[in-house]
């Protein structure tokens, strides 16, 4: 009885553990994203100069040519505190009282009324009748004009990452205004990064304006190591030629330092795209582990083939749907919710499979094998009864979504990362049960000589129990964060079901190790054949690789080694 | 030399051509030695299970292996009929057919038979029917689907059956047999195979003392035509047939000799019982070892 | 295990109890087959004996499916092979026959294109990929129904034997394989239809599918290749061939210190079953009309496999029999409640392997034998090791 206890304890805490350790990744992973939400609106709520208010007023009043002067003015005037306005502008949002000039920004609220706020402040502005509000006009060169407006706002007051935003968007139309908003900003600005960007905007300009050769291949020389799509634009049109077949820049030297520029893009361009695919491959390579792992275990333990083992990633993931149901108010939080729950869940849905069917099976694993194809046709029915045949969605906490930007070409996404990251903490946790704990102990008797782990005082039944109860959780879990990858659906978990098996297989059963090398290895080869290939084919080479390779080698590629694996 | 005496020499109806001739698969026993094992070594895992082992049986000879658990013995008949692949070494059956180079049923064809530890009889097959399957005769695809029995062969069958005492047994399952009886089937299984060499691993086990008494009345009538070796850990029985004993220690041949020889080994000795003690008998090597194991 | 029960006749000669039960089912089927066919093509519809086309039909799919079972039992009920992939060989059989039917529309098709399918006239593909040529001979095009399946089979069943696959492994690996066929034969580029797969079939050798004649005459080849089939195999399964399978599934290292080279004869038998399959595929789809990707999909083998488990694996007649019934189960509980029917499957496949390991047949065969013995009973251990191959 105390084992048993002490195994639940087990059970729970890596429960727990598992949702600790992704509230650590999701704090970790919040602290690093650069604009998580708009900045608090009081940060900017500066009081306006009387000179401003008075130019607020008459813009109002003004007709449609004198706004455009007024603004000019207020650019004279503004900082940072004007871009709301301006946005508000823009956006048709700007209203104001008749009698008082008061300006107030007027937009739907959450229930779908407009209402008035402050539009420096930002907070609402209660118990006046929008009614009476009229909106100031604007037209198109004023949307232009103030568009110029809050970029240079922006770029002059902004902050880093906004400054760094404008700067990129401002790239691809560099105007005379543009380049002149570029030389100011850039004796402004001390961060290395933007910094970079303004010179790029400056040598775009030398090299399209500038008649001295020299200057022009410097700046392209300049360019060279950019990754910026407008740059390469740039760099291709001095390459082009026109219908006679001559090339429309006349200047060789030019040329000749274009194309090597755009060599140089090219190369890093490839480079980037290099780590897209192994990115994208290791986080496929993630969701094949946290399939996989579950199935690692049970198959290499008890050899017993589950073929259940991918509904119990789908119950994972109903578990997180239903979990999303019956707290609609802390969306953020359900993930943290349904680790847990989607662990025992599961793992309590494989103890009653173990219980009721696997053990009278024991020792006929083809039986075995066929028994739990039925019941996966049977959760899948239910569930299908249960929740419709149609896929649900599971939403993504917002800290999940977004992504790393490390270049113009090259990010990562939080959701990818953090399921890569996840994995990796679920296979840690993993080799410890399994390394530390008397369970693992207990387990690894077992799998190497069950006849004496027997003999020994082991209770095999119970070990079997828990550790499909393990391997299922681990399933469920798998299905947590499947859920935020594709939509969930009675079918999810049939599609990762061989997919899995060709992992351990492939792996080497009964080695963790084994299953972690190959669940990577298949998601990067997976990734780096689909552009050639396109997915299918890739999926099908991979099988038939997989085939071959069981050929040669039939233990895996961590065989389990010695007399005892014959 | 004419056409005619060419075509003469060409078609002469005592001789075959070579392309036509079966394969020659007769063991060369010119040495009078049928089994040469030499330098071989496996490992497993780090584990030596054979280290740098040689072993040379006379063509005839009733050979027995002993040695502790571990010390080589059954990894040694893997070796030879071809379960386990080895290190380094060699093994060759008479003077030319190298051994390591050979699948299990090519061994097996070639005339070494193999008895296994745990008797391992067809169980979903009668008694009858597992001895047909062990005669030896052609096993290949086609001819086992057109092949009847003839009644040679069922008389050779009768022989064996009563030779291994199953004759009433005959079409009961070999499943429904009891452990001795599975035993014999198995040594019957052997007989019916015809081989030149016999490898039996504890033909003994589970026996009682008349079925092995038995056993060693028909190891030993074997031998002469065949040659035999046995693995035995019981020492009673290895000395009431053994003329050559082998004994294996981790891996490596540690004395041969005849039974008396062996027991008064000194390495024998200090291996089994340590220093002091000088007058070993065989069943206290016996005791010694069931500690050690 | 089929010969394990005739203790009174010399196992080693063909066994009594088996060769009846040929007899019995040859018989039982023919009769069958004359009686549905005399049924619907000479008493009026009016008839309580009347036997509608569509049942017809539905007898020959039975049948196609029973001799797909008969394939199945032969590799997994004989010896120990338990191939999840063989829908791939029904498929396949059936994409040659398919292709043949396909030719055969000519230009009745939709866009009446002589040369080219409707599908490859949709893609715009101007002229036919070389795999379809003489694919319009119907000899030619039935060769090459056996002859893929049969060659997929042996270079597969080459390289899992030979380097010795055996158990899950193997079945996960069959699994496999027909997987990624399926995932191919989805693809428009592969040239069978994709998604859609063949279908449309307008006539066979000239007679019009749509004929109870044509329909019935499928139904009497389609069991008659099943006698063929079962009386073959119960040939191969009887001689020595048959012991060796046997002895393999049992101990297959024995069987090889025997000197037999077991991976020939599994790559051989698993070359026979393929090629049933084959055959039951060619026959299937003129009977149902059409044949798509979807009869790759993994769960269609294993669906197979319960219906043999519960008949009763290694023995011939099982396998017809589990195929029947559940085909008929499936017919009649799709009609009533379809979403039951998963329910119902899935629990089968649970029942009949926890409390059933020996199947339908088994318990037949276990009822023949208390009759026979009497009161006096038998407490023998059965071959009780084939049950757990």
């Amino acid at each position: 009885m105390k084992q048993m206890t002490v195994v639940k304890q087990i059970i729970v805490r890596f429960g727990l553990l598992m949702a600790l350790s992704l509230s650590l990744g999701s704090s970790w992973l919040h602290a690093q994203e650069p604009n998580s939400e708009n900045p608090a609106p009081d940060q900017y709520a500066v009081s306006i100069s009387a000179e401003v208010k008075v130019l607020f007023q008459e813009l109002v009043a003004a007709s449609l040519r004198d706004k455009s002067k007024i603004l000019k003015q207020l650019d004279q005037h503004s900082g940072r505190e004007m871009l709301p306005m301006f946005e508000a502008m823009l956006n048709g949002e700007l209203y104001y009282q008749p009698d008082g000039l008061q300006l107030y920004q007027v937009k739907e609220n959450a229930s779908g009324n407009a209402v008035a706020y402050s539009v420096f402040g930002g907070e609402l502005v209660d118990g006046l009748s929008i009614k009476k509000f009229k909106k100031v006009r604007v037209n198109n060169s004023l949307r232009k004009q103030l568009r110029n407006s809050i970029a240079r706002i922006q770029l002059l007051y902004g902050e880093e990452s906004e400054r760094k935003a404008a700067a990129e968007t401002m790239l691809s139309a560099m105007s005379d205004s543009a380049v002149a908003l570029f030389q100011e900003a850039r004796e402004k600005e001390t961060v290395k990064e933007v910094q970079q960007l303004l010179d790029v905007g400056l040598a775009m300009n030398t090299v399209s304006t500038s008649v001295d050769s020299t200057e022009r291949v410097a700046a392209i020389r300049a360019l060279s190591s950019r990754l910026e799509l407008p740059v390469k634009n740039l760099l291709m049109r001095l390459m082009d030629k026109n219908s006679d077949g001559e090339f429309k820049e006349a200047d060789p030297l030019v040329r000749s330092a274009a194309e090597s520029a755009l060599k140089d893009i090219d190369g890093r361009i490839a480079y980037y795209g290099l780590l897209e695919k192994l990115f994208f491959g290791l986080s496929l390579g993630s969701v094949f582990l946290l399939a996989a792992i579950g199935l690692a275990i049970t198959f290499g333990v008890m050899g017993v083939i589950n073929m259940a083992h991918g509904e119990m990633i789908m119950l994972g993931a109903y578990t997180t749907y239903v979990v999303q149901l019956l707290m609609p108010n802390h969306l953020e939080w359900t993930i943290l919710v349904a680790i847990p729950a989607a662990f025992l869940v599961s793992g309590s849905v494989g103890v009653l499979i173990e219980r009721s069917v696997i053990r009278f099976l024991h020792g006929r694993p083809l039986e075995t094998l066929l028994a739990t194809f039925g019941i996966s046709l049977i959760l899948q029915q239910l569930v299908r009864t249960i929740f419709s045949p149609l896929n649900r969605q599971v939403s993504t906490p917002d800290w999940l979504s977004g992504s790393i930007e490390l270049n113009p070409i090259f990010s990562l996404t939080y959701n990818r990362l953090s399921i890569l990251i996840f994995s990796l903490i679920v296979f840690g946790l993993l080799m410890l049960v399994m390394k530390k704990t008397s369970l693992g102990l207990n387990v690894r008797a077992v799998s190497q000589n069950r006849d004496m782990a027997r003999a020994m005082g082991i209770k095999t039944e119970r070990v079997d129990s828990m550790t499909f109860g393990l391997g299922s959780g681990i399933a469920g879990v798998a299905g947590v964060a499947l859920s935020q990858l594709t939509n969930v659906g009675p079918n999810l978990g049939q599609s990762y079901i061989i997919d899995s098996f060709m992992v351990v297989v492939f792996g080497g059963v009964g080695n963790l190790l084994g299953t972690l090398v190959g669940s990577f290895s298949l998601g990067v080869a997976n990734k780096f054949l689909e552009p050639a290939t396109g997915a299918v084919l890739a999926n099908i080479i991979i099988l038939v690789f997989i085939i071959l390779f069981i050929q040669k080698r039939p233990k895996g590629l961590f065989p389990q080694k010695g007399r005892a694996a014959e | 030399m004419t056409v005619l005496d060419t075509t003469r020499e060409i078609f002469r109806r005592d001789q075959v051509w070579p392309f036509l001739a079966p394969e020659h698969s007769m063991v060369d026993v010119s040495h009078n030695m049928i089994l040469y094992v030499e330098g071989l070594s496996v490992s497993f895992d780090g584990f030596k299970a054979l280290n740098d082992l040689n072993l040379y049986v006379n063509d005839g000879e009733l050979r027995c292996l002993i040695g502790a658990n571990g010390a080589g013995k059954t990894t040694l008949m893997d070796v030879i009929t071809g379960k386990t692949e080895c290190d380094s070494g060699s093994v060759y059956f008479g003077q030319t057919i190298n051994l390591l180079q050979r699948s299990e049923p090519e061994i097996a064809q070639l005339g070494i038979g193999r008895k296994f530890q745990k008797p391992s009889v067809f169980e979903a097959h009668t008694v009858f029917d597992n001895l047909e399957l062990s005669l030896k005769a052609d096993k290949g695809i086609w001819y086992t689907l057109r092949v009847k029995l003839n009644s040679a062969d069922i008389d050779r069958i009768d022989s064996i059956l009563d030779l291994i005492g199953l004759k009433e047994q005959r079409f009961m399952l070999a499943g429904a047999l009891s452990h001795g009886q599975k035993q014999w089937l198995e040594i019957g299984m052997l007989l019916a195979s015809d081989p030149r060499l016999l490898l039996i691993d504890e033909p003994v086990a589970g026996m009682t003392a008349q079925e092995t008494e038995r056993t060693a009345e028909l190891l030993t009538s074997l031998a002469g035509d065949r040659t035999v070796i046995v693995v035995e850990h019981d020492m009673e029985f290895v000395r009431s047939i053994a003329r050559t004993v082998t004994v294996l220690h981790q891996g490596s041949v540690l004395a041969e000799g005849t039974m008396d020889e062996v027991q008064n080994n000194r390495d024998v000795i200090e291996v089994y019982l340590g220093e002091e003690s000088a007058d070993a008998r065989g069943e206290e090597i016996a005791a010694a070892r069931g500690e050690r194991a | 295990m089929m010969i394990a029960k005739t203790p009174l006749t010399a196992g080693s000669l063909t066994s009594g109890f088996t060769s009846k039960t040929t007899a019995i089912v040859v018989v039982v089927l023919f009769s069958l087959t004359l009686l549905a066919s005399a049924a619907n093509l000479w008493l009026s519809p009016d008839s309580p004996l009347y036997v509608s086309t569509y049942t017809i039909t539905l007898l020959g799919k039975y049948l196609c499916y029973a001799l797909l079972a008969l394939a199945v039992d032969v590799v997994w009920g004989y010896c120990g092979v338990l191939s999840l992939g063989h829908a791939a060989f029904f498929a396949l059989g059936g994409y040659g026959m398919g292709m043949y039917l396909m030719r055969q529309i000519g230009d009745r098709g939709v866009y009446g294109n002589p040369e080219l399918p409707d599908f490859m006239v949709f893609l715009s593909w101007d002229s036919l990929p070389w795999y379809w040529l003489g694919m319009d001979q119907f000899w030619f095009a039935m060769v090459i129904a056996l002859a893929v399946p049969g060659l997929l089979a042996f270079v597969f069943g080459w390289l899992a034997f030979r380097s010795r696959v055996t158990g899950v492994y193997l079945s996960i690996m069959t699994q496999a394989l027909t997987y990624a066929l399926m995932l191919a034969f989805f693809r428009n580029e592969m040239g069978f239809g994709g998604n859609n797969g063949l279908t449309d079939f307008k006539d066979i050798l000239g007679f019009s599918l749509q004929s109870d004649t044509v329909r019935v005459a499928l139904f009497a080849i389609t069991a008659l290749m099943l006698m063929l089939a079962y009386v073959l195999s119960h040939f191969i399964m009887s001689s020595r061939f048959g012991r060796v399978i046997v002895s393999i599934r049992d101990g297959e290292a024995r069987a090889r210190f025997m000197g037999y080279r077991t991976e020939r004869f599994k790559v051989w038998l698993f070359v026979y079953s393929a090629l049933l399959a084959a055959v039951a595929g060619a026959l299937y789809v003129p009977q149902v009309g059409i044949i798509n990707p979807g009869e790759f999909s993994p769960i269609n083998s294993i669906e197979v496999v319960v219906w043999v488990a519960l008949g009763g694996r290694g023995t011939l007649y099982g396998a017809i029999i589990g195929a029947v019934l559940v085909n008929y189960a499936k017919t009649r509980f799709t009609a009533i409640m379809p979403d039951g029917w998963l329910f119902a499957l899935g629990a089968l496949f649970v029942l009949v392997t926890v409390f059933l390991p020996k199947g339908i047949a088994g318990f037949i065969e276990q009822r023949v034998e208390s009759l026979k013995k009497g009161a006096s009973g038998s407490d023998r251990v059965q071959g009780s090791e084939g049950a757990s191959a």
